[in-house]
């Protein structure tokens, strides 16, 4: 096979592994647009802030050591202790399930009704909240995270692609683990959403709010348990890509890259976000792989934005999202 | 007592159309302007107008072009950053080309230049709607800001990729550049920010405006009665984006003097001014000058009591002052989710009955 085309087999690869990670942010996304309405911007803030906790807890940081030594002129740092990853992470999932409720009593409930606009600048108000709280608790540099995941080129895949074409692919085992886990989560999720009582309820929820409260159906516990759930994926999204480039404020901008998943895959489908995400990683790959050198690379900051702009023209709700109908 | 209408009888048409009804409305307004033209450039020194008012003045023409977007005409943009350097790009290359014409000329021209990508980038608006148009314009925020950094003719070959501000004048006076007088800053942007709002004021309560807001309201609806969709939403994209243009001219030219795309005209700005027109009140005038008030005050206000009086490091205050945006935003939103602008209407309502509420 000729060079340009292993190559570019390697590179479709790698973007496809990368849009599982934009899936990840994108799912949380989908969640909870399916169940309120709300264009929940502060999901990538959610994954920075779930991965300082993890952090924060695993390395027993002192939160708010910052503030304090800056008031009182101590020197705080760490309780000296260091969690086993599991327990952190338990934790720091029952932390995010706490944030969720304390979203949900704090700011949802007196925006029921709302214009979408206003719930969306909300998330926005709770991004700006959260990034500027994750810095207050947990301290602005950058972090290693660490949890026992295997990292680095993946031997049998570089071995056995070498053996048949005479050079060897290179993938992140971290990669292969991400593709693994958004498997699970979805398929996880899909069960939940099938086969529960909770999960019957967060569908009708998603069907039809009104509806939903006239046969019984707490509006705000399925909305605290649907941020739950996104507070979780975002753990998992912070694990990830914590693991992958550190924990750090660049990691909120992830749900940027997100947007342009949702669009493609449509705001309310779950196999959307999945199936938007591998096209974007893919497509942006590609992009940059044969047109990046002749326009002066840094393609990926736009390519999935026009790609889902240019494709949203032909197709307004997206790859796989509920067809909009409009009435007079 | 004095704030009522009893009293001030209209004897013609013009008079019963204008823009301030009441007459102590009609006076603050002059007072006002009276103020900012022969009071403030008087006074003002570097801190101020550095600080305080050219932002101010400068964001008010922006928060106005997004609010006939946004707000007249209910078509939700993350693209200003974006068209803002497009006004500032342009309007550099215009001052580097054609040194001997005026810069109010060339500040204008931007605006039009940005007029014409701001409809290109709309066009998508006729088949997109609602929160996919909104993630739609980030197209136009991030592919602007990439080509600004990765073609080399915008920035005229410059070695560090910047633009910088050459210094022209007006009558004589610096208006850009490094040695131009605090209030010469200032009334260049206060003269543009007054005509400018006078024009939106005057559109958006004339036909085009009528328009905007029958799109806003049910675009279906407003097709039936024979709205244009395609004319309506162009126009608003042009016009918007004619003020966002200037603005962003105005923002590289006199405020910064030095730009680089993606720090100053970041997707963080199309935030900035979004929450400007969300806080001061979608579809009200008053609303976008005092949301731009607020949102330029507040950072002062905050690094001069967390840094100046508390004496914190400034990246915990910083942090902190994320916080409290943050944190007052989601206030806002909770208790008063149409912005500055409708308490000024309550107020109003209410001082219209005082002292003998009914």
């Amino acid at each position: 096979m000729p060079d340009t085309l292993l190559y570019a087999i390697e590179v479709s690869l790698n973007g496809l592994m990368a849009g599982i990670m934009y899936a990840l942010v994108a799912l949380g996304f989908v969640l909870i647009f399916k169940a309120s309405g709300i264009f929940n911007y502060a999901q990538g803030v959610l994954a920075l802030f779930a991965a300082l906790t993890l952090v924060g807890l695993q390395q027993g940081q002192i939160p708010f050591a910052h503030v304090i030594n800056a008031s009182f002129g101590t020197d705080l740092h760490h309780f000296g202790w260091t969690l086993p990853a599991v327990v952190a992470i338990a934790l720091t999932a029952v932390v995010m399930v706490g944030l969720a409720w304390a979203i949900e009593r704090i700011v949802l409930q007196h925006l029921v009704n709302q214009a979408p606009i206003i719930l969306f600048m909300a998330t926005i108000g709770l991004a700006y909240f959260l990034e500027g709280l994750g810095d207050v608790m947990w301290g602005a540099d950058i972090k290693k995270l660490d949890v026992g995941l295997p990292q680095g080129i993946n031997e049998t895949i570089d071995a056995v692609t070498f053996n048949a074409f005479g050079y060897g692919f290179f993938i992140d085992n971290l990669d292969i683990i991400a593709a693994f886990v958004a498997g699970v989560l979805v398929l996880a999720l899909t069960l939940f959403s099938q086969y529960t009582k909770y999960g019957r309820a967060l569908r009708a929820v998603a069907d039809d709010h009104q509806a939903a409260l006239s046969v019984g159906i707490s509006l705000r516990f399925i909305w605290v348990l649907v941020w739950s759930i996104a507070g979780f994926v975002a753990l998992v999204a912070g694990i990830m890509w914590g693991s992958k480039s550190g924990v750090q404020f660049s990691l909120s901008l992830i749900a940027l890259k997100a947007l342009p998943v949702l669009m493609l895959g449509g705001f309310t489908s779950i196999p959307g976000a999945i199936v938007g995400g591998l096209i974007i990683g893919m497509g942006e790959k590609l992009f940059e792989f044969f047109a990046g050198p002749l326009i002066g690379g840094a393609t990926e900051n736009w390519f999935a934005y026009v790609l889902a702009l240019l494709f949203l023209v032909f197709r307004p709700q997206g790859l796989f999202g509920e067809k909009i109908i409009e009435r007079v | 007592m004095l704030y009522r209408e009893a009293g001030d009888f209209k004897t013609t048409y013009a008079k019963d159309s204008q823009t301030f009804p009441i007459k102590a409305d009609r006076m603050a307004y002059f007072a006002l302007l009276a103020v900012a033209f022969g009071v403030v450039p008087f006074l003002i020194n570097d801190y101020w107008a550095n600080a305080v008012f050219v932002p101010f003045l400068i964001y008010a023409i922006a928060a106005i072009g997004l609010n006939i977007l946004t707000g007249y005409c209910g078509q939700v943009s993350l693209g200003t950053g974006g068209f803002m350097a497009v006004g500032a790009y342009a309007c550099y290359k215009l001052m580097t080309a054609f040194p001997e014409v005026p810069v109010l000329l060339h500040v204008l021209l931007a605006g039009g230049v940005t007029a014409g990508v701001g409809v290109l980038f709309g066009l998508p608006s006729l088949r997109i709607k609602g929160f996919y148009l909104a993630v739609a314009t980030l197209a136009a925020q991030f592919f602007l800001v990439w080509l600004f950094n990765k073609v080399p003719w915008f920035y005229n070959y410059s070695a560090s990729g910047q633009i910088t501000a050459p210094e022209r004048s007006m009558f004589g006076i610096a208006v850009t550049g490094a040695n131009t007088p605090a209030w010469a800053k200032y009334l260049f942007c206060l003269v543009i920010l007054v005509a400018l709002a006078w024009l939106a004021r005057n559109l958006t309560r004339g036909m085009v405006g009528r328009k905007w807001m029958a799109i806003r309201d049910m675009d279906i609806a407003a097709e039936i009665i024979g709205v244009n969709p395609l004319t309506t939403k162009l126009s608003a994209f042009a016009i918007s984006s004619f003020f966002i243009g200037v603005s962003g001219a105005l923002f590289f030219a006199v405020y910064l003097g030095a730009a680089e795309v993606g720090e100053a005209f970041g997707i963080q700005k199309s935030f900035l001014i979004l929450f400007m027109i969300i806080i001061g009140g979608l579809g009200s005038m008053f609303g976008s000058f005092a949301g731009a008030a607020f949102l330029v005050l507040l950072p002062v206000f905050l690094k001069n009591v967390l840094v100046g009086g508390l004496g914190w490091p400034t990246d915990l205050a910083a942090h902190i002052e994320l916080m409290i945006v943050g944190g007052l935003i989601i206030t806002f939103l909770i208790l008063e989710p149409h912005g500055l602008a409708q308490l000024w209407r309550v107020a109003k309502e209410k001082l219209r009955l005082w002292p003998f509420p009914h």
